[in-house]
């Protein structure tokens, strides 16, 4: 029992990392239509960010909770900085013309991220400071919470509530829903649609550096090409939830957490190998493609931002 | 008019590629000039550390070599080729330093993985490769122009198997091992076989890849069989990472590993997670033989860090060639490799180095213990058939320090049964 609720926990952490992640990929598909494959590495860029604010402001040499905060919140900011600059200078000048366009300029940018960060600091994985005094906290029987683990519960759900207030309760919020309903009345209506895109995409961009970092406390491990399969797996998590609907998302990376988790977990039970955990977000993308298209929570008249 | 611009080009593009191919043709072969030898490595991917310290060692060598007066004469030129840790890039690069550098002989890899993808493009050459410090038998069965001067995974795996039955009294054995790589893959299959033989069980195997990014639902599995021991054969990167999460498990078995550990960078990500776990390595920087404390103080004094075994073996692997360029009288590749198998008791950093008839070394291993960023030697254990130094010999294996386990006649009875040194 204490080892199932420990694979949940386990699940549920990565699953949360997937889920921020994942808001960034709903958010500019609800607005534009456009699936941002940039936007794993804009994850990447965020961890390598805290990386370099750690050392440079000198929260590196030791544990501490204001160097985290100042960390965690610059890695924000600049990451938020980097997904405005992309969408000004890369999708924007194409917005005018076929989707397919844009979508092969998103996979262009990743590439050129990717490769950028190899050029320019090599493909070496890094080790991110520790910025967190690491203890664990025993829960029941042998299952255990460490704090990065709890960091990583917290700060999400601090960051998804914001979220919702911001799209909800904030004049720019309710801009970005009438965007997300239809571009050009809303343009028509006095809203100004260019900077509602680039807020969207600094808002996802900063959550996906808040990933970057958060995971950095949990697996300090970091190098230029990290965002490539967790920017997939939280985009299958997207479409898992039902991409455009903000609740999908984070309902999706949860559950693409626990199924990756409990393959490693239980799947040599039943005949399943270890090395299966990526292969099994994309045999979910297949099954929901071929099911239910619109996702779990996605559905036609829902409202999508 | 067209056409004939672009026969022209293309005339022009081959003479290119003839002149690129002539370049250093000089250094190749025969009797005189400069010796040119290449060198192969991960300097840029996942591995870097490895290439790096290799590299250091080797280049190290080759300048001792050369302010000494070179070989008969001749001086050596290292040519250093960057395989990014990648298989493909690997064979590429050896193709490319054979080929169009003509070096006379190879160094290299460090990743068993990388020096098999390599070794086929110097066999077909028949140009000597010698490989500091990869592992896994295969290597050497690619062909007679291969060899290596550092001891072989059936060994390694089973001195950790031993210690964890004999010294550590491990009844349970956990195994976390990186899927794809040739290396973790013997050192488990080895470390499994010698562990079960001295009356272990294994409880539980779970497996990982290079790159993944969380552990906890292996180390999780593997908790819930409450092992004595967890062994996890892998590259410094991901078992600093495993460590600190088996410590946020609150795991408390020891782990065990192999010289895949060390690096400087395991400290960095595994902190003090990784006390009071132990690996099998090549060399203890503690030795306290004047061979060794020159190599490590010539090392600090040249590039500012202690050696890690790598270094070493670079560094050993560098003088081995030398020393059979020097008895071959020449660098033609027949030959040369033909005085490389015959090496014999060289006296090297990290140990006496004779190769058998593999071309392997045989050497024995050390046993550190990880304690506050530091390995403390534990124990050395001999391969089959190779008894002890005396404390008197200049590279005496273990420092005067070590627990008398280590070099009295009990510890000579108890050497591994199960530790063969022949491939299998």
């Amino acid at each position: 029992m204490d080892t199932f609720v420990q694979q949940l926990i386990n699940g549920l952490t990565i699953g949360a990392i997937y889920a921020l992640i994942a808001l960034g990929y709903t958010m500019v598909y609800g607005i534009l239509r456009l699936i941002n494959f940039a936007h794993g590495d804009i994850y990447m860029v965020g961890a390598f960010v805290g990386y370099f604010l750690a050392f440079q402001l000198g929260f590196a040499t030791g544990p501490s909770l204001l160097g985290l905060s100042v960390v965690l919140v610059g890695s924000m900011i600049v990451a938020a900085l980097v997904g405005m600059a992309i969408e000004r200078f890369a999708y924007r000048p194409i917005r005018k013309y076929a989707r397919m366009t844009t979508l092969i300029t998103a996979i262009g940018v990743s590439l050129l991220i990717e490769n950028l960060f190899v050029a320019k600091l090599g493909a070496a994985p890094r080790a991110f400071p520790q910025l967190l005094r690491e203890q664990s906290y025993t829960l029941f029987g042998n299952a255990a919470i460490s704090k990065s683990q709890i960091l990583i519960f917290a700060v999400s759900v601090l960051l998804m509530v914001l979220l919702q207030w911001v799209i909800f309760k904030t004049k720019v919020g309710t801009a970005m829903r009438a965007v997300s309903f239809n571009l050009n009345s809303a343009k028509l209506m006095g809203i100004n649609t260019d900077f509602i895109i680039s807020f969207t995409f600094a808002l996802g961009s900063a959550l996906a550096a808040a990933a970057g970092v958060l995971t950095a406390q949990y697996n300090p491990q970091i190098d230029p090409l990290m965002g490539i399969i967790t920017g997939l797996k939280a985009f299958v998590a997207a479409v898992l939830g039902g991409i455009g609907n903000i609740p999908g998302a984070v309902l999706g990376g949860l559950l693409i957490g626990i199924a990756e988790t409990f393959v490693v977990g239980y799947g040599q039970n039943v005949g399943v190998p270890t090395t299966f955990r990526d292969a099994v977000a994309f045999a979910i993308l297949i099954l929901v493609l071929l099911f239910r298209p619109t996702g779990l929570l996605g559905s036609t008249v829902q409202e999508k931002v | 008019m067209k056409r004939l611009l672009l026969s022209l080009g293309l005339i022009a593009s081959l003479l290119f590629a003839f002149a690129c191919e002539r370049k250093g043709g000089s250094g190749a072969g025969g009797n005189s000039g400069t010796i040119v030898v290449g060198y192969y490595g991960d300097l840029s991917g996942r591995t870097s550390n490895f290439g790096q310290s290799t590299k250091n060692g080797v280049e190290m060598a080759a300048d001792e070599i050369n302010k000494a007066g070179g070989i008969s004469g001749r001086q050596i030129q290292i040519l250093s080729e960057d395989d990014e840790g990648r298989p493909e890039k690997a064979a590429t690069v050896v193709t490319k330093l054979i080929d169009q550098d003509r070096v006379v002989a190879l160094l290299g890899e460090v990743a068993s993985g990388n020096t098999l993808a390599a070794a086929p493009k110097a066999q077909a050459a028949k140009v000597p490769m010698i490989s500091p410090s990869s592992t896994n038998p295969a290597v050497t069965q690619v062909g007679d122009y291969i060899s290596r001067v550092c001891f072989i995974d059936p060994f390694q795996g089973a001195v950790m198997a031993k210690f964890a039955a004999n010294t550590l009294k491990a009844k349970k054995a956990a195994i976390m091992l990186d899927f794809n790589s040739p290396y973790s893959r013997g050192l488990t299959e080895f470390f499994e076989s010698s562990f079960n033989k001295l009356g272990g069980e294994i409880v539980d195997k779970q497996s990982y890849t290079q790159g993944d990014r969380d552990y906890k639902g292996q180390l999780t599995a593997i908790r819930s069989k409450n092992p004595d021991v967890i062994y996890v054969p892998g590259y410094y990167g991901e078992v600093g990472v495993i460590a600190k999460q088996a410590k946020q498990l609150d795991i408390k078995a020891p782990m065990l590993g192999g010289d895949g550990w060390d690096s400087v960078q395991l400290w960095d990500l595994g902190g003090d997670a990784l006390n009071g776990d132990y690996i099998s390595n090549h060399y203890s920087v503690d030795d306290p033989s004047p061979a060794i404390q020159k190599f490590v103080a010539a090392y600090k004094a040249r590039y500012g860090n202690v050696p890690d075994a790598l270094a070493a073996l670079g560094y050993d692997a560098m003088k081995v060639l030398a020393d059979s360029i020097q008895r071959a009288g020449t660098t033609e590749g027949p030959k040369l490799k033909d005085a490389i198998a015959a090496t014999k008791d060289f006296v090297g950093v990290t140990g006496t180095i004779s190769l058998d008839q593999s071309r392997n070394a045989v050497k024995p291993a050390v046993v550190l213990k990880l304690q506050d960023k530091k390995y403390i030697y534990v124990e050395t254990i001999y391969p089959e058939g190779m008894t002890p130094p005396t404390s008197a010999s200049p590279v005496a294996a273990a420092p005067a320090s070590s627990p008398a386990s280590a070099t009295s006649p009990t510890a000579q009875a108890k050497k591994p049964a199960t530790a063969n040194v022949a491939p299998e």
